[in-house]
């Protein structure tokens, strides 16, 4: 059993292509593009689809569910955490950290949840924790 | 066109140190261009293309190191693409070549990690400036090792692939490494040595992981006519391939690298087939590296990897595939974080016939080296060689 604990986050780096999914993370919403053009969903988002290049992509809000894709926890660490990509019930795969669970139950294909973890000084960041 | 035949490496050289506390990286660059002229029998003005990864320095540092070089080429190329870089450039120094914009070209790499006590594969590491996916990946804590951990972990799940298998990697390069007077780790281990030694990030350990070393090494190629003139065996470009592999817009899949797209090329510019290839030097940064890498290259099927590396099969003289005989990246060096360059070098050694006695591949006429850049995890390239005696 290893518990994880909140670690000191670095700030996201933000810029006017990604301030709405920042000003969203502050109200507790995490945010993708999908494509008007094409249909396909994309993350990480930019301000076009990176499938079919069209610039009619749109900000959607994601549901918050999600299965682990892969992970692996960080032993050699001040304070060991535990990388992960994410697969959202929408389709897309992000990176992220699993958290506010036993570090040693982590599974693939595990169903997790939306939450936001506080950053040094800039917003909060989406993170996913055990369904 | 192709480039088959149409480019040789004439010069090789590999900086005997690994932890150079007094010396520059220019210093170190400039020591393994040296030592590659002689190796060729050439000079240094008779070099007219220079390639240098951008990373090697900072800044314009491939400007910087011509001017301390002294160097007066007709072409230059300072593409980065991390670790796999100078395998790339070993394609692109024969494209060139090919086209006659040089003749003689110099490739360098040199570094100092260990000097500068760079905890390489552990830490998070920020771009100068930030990249586009800066803000979506850094608070999350992606270091170099829990990155290809993160591949590893899914070839576990979707392939029954285990750390004993992955194991028998490392357990093979220092079967090699032990012949090699400058390896850092010359002991022989054992599948249990690597299972037992501490985690580092899931499911890999601190065996399963490349040494963090300083040095650097340097190729010397030419045109057939050059080549011929001089006086070291023949070995020649007969065929090369790269491409990038990404996050794919969110379609992220780790259960295969680059290789798939890098390897065919090369292989069919070649004409050869993967169960051709006599001795192979395959980029291990990580021990999940070179099994993702020998499959998608063809010499197993996909998922296959596990069993295929297992029971000394990449040990030379008993298995069927020997690699990294110099004792790779996992027990030899990986000057600058970067260890294609060196694959190249212990590929154009076998193929000289001038690898270690204990290790030296029988009538080894054909070789392949392949690399992985960047991180397996995110976005990464693949580079493919394969060279022949001629």
């Amino acid at each position: 059993m290893a518990q994880a604990q909140d670690r000191k986050l670095a700030a996201p780096p933000v810029n006017f292509e990604t301030q709405p999914f920042w000003d969203a993370a502050a109200q507790g919403k995490l945010l993708y593009k999908k494509c008007a053009a094409c249909g396909e969903p994309h993350f990480y988002p930019r301000p076009f689809c990176p499938f079919c290049f069209s610039d009619k992509v749109e900000w959607q809000e994601a549901s918050g569910r999600g299965t682990i894709y892969t992970y692996s926890v960080m032993r050699r660490a001040p304070v060991p955490y535990a990388i992960a990509y994410v697969t959202l019930a929408e389709g897309p795969t992000m990176m992220s950290n699993i958290v506010d669970c036993d570090l040693d139950a982590i599974k693939i294909g595990q169903a997790v949840k939306l939450v936001f973890k506080p950053s040094d000084s800039g917003p909060p960041v989406p993170m996913f924790a055990p369904a | 066109m192709s480039i088959k035949g149409k480019a040789y490496i004439v010069g090789i050289y590999e900086h005997p140190t690994r932890l150079a506390t007094d010396k520059t990286v220019p210093q170190l660059h400039a020591e393994v261009a040296a030592g590659a002229l002689a190796d060729a029998g050439l000079t240094k003005n008779d070099i007219d293309g220079y390639f240098c990864a951008a990373g090697d320095m900072t800044g314009l540092g491939q400007l910087s190191m011509a001017d301390y070089l002294g160097l007066k080429t007709r072409h230059i190329d300072s593409t980065d693409v991390g670790g796999s870089s100078y395998i790339l450039q070993v394609g692109h120094a024969a494209e060139v070549i090919a086209l006659g914009k040089c003749d003689i070209a110099l490739i360098t790499l040199a570094g100092r990690p260990r000097a500068e006590g760079m905890a390489t594969g552990t830490q998070t590491r920020a771009p100068e400036r930030p990249m586009p996916e800066s803000g979506f990946e850094l608070p999350y804590g992606p270091a170099t090792a829990n990155m290809y951990a993160m591949a590893a972990m899914r070839h576990m799940y979707q392939y029954g692939t285990t750390s004993e298998q992955l194991a028998w990697i490392k357990v093979a390069a220092s079967h090699h490494a032990q012949y090699n007077p400058h390896a850092m780790l010359k002991n022989v281990v054992t599948v249990e040595d690597v299972v037992g030694s501490p985690v580092i990030a899931d499911p890999l350990h601190r065996l399963d992981c490349c040494v963090i070393s300083d040095g650097g090494g340097a190729i010397i190629m030419a045109k057939p006519e050059i080549a011929k003139s001089l006086k070291r065996p023949l070995v020649k470009v007969i065929g090369a391939g790269e491409a990038p592999k990404h996050q794919m817009g969110g379609k992220v899949d780790l259960t295969y690298s680059a290789a798939v797209w890098s390897g065919p090329p090369a292989f069919a510019e070649a004409g050869v087939r993967p169960a051709d290839i006599k001795y192979a030097s395959i980029y291990d940064s990580f021990t999940i590296t070179v099994l993702m890498q020998l499959e998608d290259l063809g010499f197993c099927e996909k998922g296959q990897g596990g069993r295929f590396v297992s029971d000394g099969n990449l040990i030379a003289g008993t298995g069927k595939l020997p690699f990294n005989t110099d004792g790779g990246g996992l027990c030899n060096n990986h000057p600058s974080n970067r260890g294609g360059l060196t694959k190249v070098l212990e590929a154009v050694r076998q193929l000289r016939g001038e690898a270690h006695p204990n290790v030296q591949v029988k009538n080894c006429d054909l070789a392949l080296a392949h690399g992985t850049g960047g991180s397996l995890g995110t976005r990464h390239a693949g580079a493919t060689v394969i060279m022949e005696r001629e």
